[in-house]
């Protein structure tokens, strides 16, 4: 059991939760994530690591309350537990085996959607614990749904927001508000990585095809076990199948086949279409 | 005459019941059949059985037990060999072991050495002792990584020479391929897995769920930092394969794994459950190990028109007998001789069909098996809306990788010699890791032999 020792609402229906973890938060790396049980007889859930804390024995998660399964788990309250917090899995930011001299001459750009602010959050801040800025973009569709922001723009660079309505920062998609940047604003990009909803992300990488500029993308993919048995997370890589669990979660944008894997990755929200009387699938999206 | 009484048969769920519930197949004997058909024992002087025993049970001298109707000496007996015969009863391929070589099988049917086995196995999950072992601990630690049969035996074995044994699973509920590959109708969890496994908790052995050896922590950390003087690596053979053919990423192509890990590890088949599971009208199951007939067995329980398809023919099906006989007699369509070569698709990327080739028997191969050829211009397609691939499974290369001086073969098993010790001093293996996917028997013969050396290992330090 995983005692929650902090739980707050970030946004509507979006939560933090500090989770007591030592092993975890021992081994975790940016890029990584974990599995987690809400309830004893719970669906087992994949969700990035957004922070960790080794000294504390804490690791952080966000969460948002889309489906049966969130709801379960947004449901258990601060000083409760967790039934299980397995992790941490997948392979670490690629960065982090990089040499820091080389790291330090090159131009970060996180983009970030919805979400995907938090898992984006302990990149930006291992690079600026290394000495590194780098510069961050958070979309949301208003300004009620940002989140993260305040501890972002402690250890970005530039951080830009972007709101679908206009209603804080760019006016646009995060996309956009990139192009207006780099064509505008004269800024100079060497690395983008992206998390946040597979479509935001297929379009980042398209985009940043056409600048050239070397992009990551973290594919939030189904996933049962999350260490490689399942292949339920299995998605086309430059023609070939990978695991998002252990060879991922974090990938070469150029080279993500993104349509198929939204396709697999909406595999159980829109069986409900096709007849078949005993498919339950798809009764709690 | 003893042997002229014929195998007592054994009661099972009509088959027509239960291809619609998970409910265990076979209800195995009560105390008067089990002391019937161990009356047909001959008692051989050298007995085959025993010799053909993965873990040479001493399978006369239990089945004598049985006869008298002592089932706490017929467990002792087992238990000096088996740690989980309620398990091994119900899942060991006995048609190629035991009961394979048994004399009464030459002219007639061989004693129901497994069915036995699996009497005495419950018996002493009902009536044995639930207290916890009084062992004194000789201060020595060692780590076991996964909960499966290999892990399982290893940990029992160093937990009664007084080892200090904690044993690490990385998913949240113990027990390996027990948990999340066999069904519940082959393999009830509560009744069985669960409780052999506190069998092993009383021995004083520590169970740590969501451990991932290799990413949660290594097995450096587990030697330098934890005090483990020793490590056994039973993490088993949990990587699924593909065939690389056309179409495998379609919507409602599953591994076999995915398809039981859904289903048994998380219910996915109870109506309660939040993880959800697909199997459509129709589900056809590509390979014919045990792993399929589990695998197309579950799909008919889910109300599918379930079909295994199977390159080689009926007599080459790797799977034991009995799932090949229960699957017939639940309705499951066997198409032999018959390979896919794509799996097709329509606009919305879900799963169609199935185009496959027939295949004929060629030479022996280096296994024995006649090779299959395909037939040219046989091509044909089968309607469906699942296809699940059962095509054997591979170690997971986590450990190798996190692990500085431990080797694998080509084919990714860890390297160990015969006594479990791998190419990295302290650290032993044993199991599918080291093997390539195989029996719960030899597994847990691999972990007995482990935890000896483990034991030599630390003595001789």
């Amino acid at each position: 059991m995983f005692k929650i020792v902090e739980k707050r609402l970030l946004a509507p229906d979006i939560w933090l939760m500090n989770v007591e973890a030592p092993r975890v938060a021992h081994s975790a790396q940016p890029g990584q994530f974990v599995i987690v049980r809400g309830p004893e007889d719970g669906e087992r859930i994949p969700l990035t690591v957004a922070d960790y804390d080794r000294e504390k024995g804490t690791v952080s998660i966000v969460i948002q309350a889309v489906g049966a399964s969130t709801r379960k788990i947004v449901a258990i309250g601060q000083g409760e537990c967790l039934a299980d917090f397995a992790g941490p899995l997948g392979q670490p930011s690629e960065f982090i085996h990089e040499d820091i001299e080389s790291l330090r001459g090159k131009k970060f750009l996180f983009i970030a959607g919805g979400v995907g602010a938090a898992p984006v959050y302990p990149q930006v801040k291992w690079l600026h614990e290394h000495g590194i800025q780098a510069d961050v973009i958070v979309g949301a569709r208003n300004k009620d749904m940002l989140i993260i922001i305040d501890e972002l723009r402690k250890i970005a660079g530039n951080l830009y927001i972007s709101t679908d309505d206009g209603s804080e920062g760019f006016h646009g998609n995060v996309t956009a508000l990139m192009k207006d940047l780099i064509d505008n604003r004269g800024k100079r990009y060497d690395e983008v990585v992206t998390i946040g909803p597979m479509i935001m992300m297929k379009f980042v990488a398209l985009a940043t095809k056409e600048y050239g500029i070397h992009t990551i993308a973290s594919l939030n993919t189904l996933m049962i076990d999350g260490t490689g048995m399942c292949g339920a997370c299995r998605v086309s890589i430059g023609g070939k199948m990978k695991f998002a669990c252990v060879d991922g979660p974090e990938f070469d944008a150029s080279l993500i086949n993104f349509d198929e894997a939204m396709r697999r990755q909406g595999m159980y929200k829109n069986k409900e279409k096709i007849a078949d009387h005993r498919c339950r699938i798809g009764r709690d999206q | 005459m003893a042997n002229k009484i014929p195998r007592v048969p054994v009661r099972e769920q009509d088959p027509a019941v239960r291809a619609t519930n998970f409910e265990e197949v076979c209800y195995g004997y009560n105390l008067e059949e089990a002391r019937l058909e161990a009356s047909r024992c001959l008692n051989c002087k050298k007995p085959q059985c025993v010799a053909h025993c993965p873990v040479s049970v001493k399978i006369p001298d239990f089945i004598a037990k049985v006869l008298e109707g002592d089932m706490a000496a017929a467990a002792r007996i087992i238990a000096q060999d088996s740690l989980l015969p309620a398990v091994c009863g119900r899942v060991c391929p006995q048609e190629a072991q035991c009961e394979g070589s048994c004399v009464l099988g030459i002219k007639g049917e061989p004693v129901a050495i497994g069915k036995l086995e699996r009497f005495v196995g419950d018996w002493e999950l009902e009536n044995g002792s639930k207290e916890k072992a009084d062992i004194q601990s000789n201060g020595h630690k060692v780590a076991v990584i996964g909960s499966g049969p290999s892990g399982l035996a290893c940990a029992a074995d160093l937990a009664k020479l007084g080892y200090e044994v904690t044993v690490f699973e990385a998913l949240h509920k113990l027990g390996g391929v027990l948990q999340y590959g066999i069904p519940e109708f082959r393999l009830p969890k509560d009744k069985v897995v669960s409780r052999e496994i506190d069998k092993v908790s009383r021995l004083g052995v520590k169970f740590e769920r969501d451990t991932i050896v290799g990413r949660t922590v290594t097995i450096d950390d587990l030697m330098d930092n934890e005090g483990f003087e020793a490590v056994f690596i039973g993490s088993g053979a949990g990587l699924p394969k593909f065939m690389g053919i056309p179409g495998e990423n379609l919507n409602g192509v599953f591994s076999a794994n995915e398809f039981l890990t859904r289903n048994n590890l998380m219910k996915a088949y109870e109506e309660d459950s939040d993880t959800p599971c697909y199997v459509g009208e129709r589900s056809v199951v590509v390979g014919g190990g045990n792993v399929a007939m589990d695998a197309v067995r579950t799909a008919k329980r889910l109300g599918a028109d379930a079909y295994i398809v199977y390159r080689r023919s009926e007599q080459e099906l790797p799977a034991r007998q009995e799932e090949v006989h229960h699957a017939k007699e639940e309705g499951i369509n066997f198409r032999m001789l018959t390979n896919p070569i794509e799996i097709l698709g329509n606009e919305e990327g879900w799963v169609t069909g199935i185009r496959c080739i027939r295949m004929e028997l060629g030479e022996p191969d280096e296994s024995g098996r006649r090779s299959p050829k395909a037939v040219p211009g046989s091509e044909f397609e089968i309607p469906c809306d699942t296809v699940i691939m059962s095509l054997g499974t591979s170690p997971n290369p986590l450990l190798a990788s996190t692990t500085e001086g431990l080797q694998t073969t080509r084919w990714g098993g860890l390297i160990a010699n015969d006594e479990g010790a791998t190419t990295r001093e302290g650290v032993f293996a044993g199991g599918d890791a080291v093997t390539g996917a195989a029996t719960v028997i030899l597994a847990m013969g691999a972990g007995r032999k482990a935890a000896a050396a483990i034991d030599e290992y630390i003595r001789n330090k």
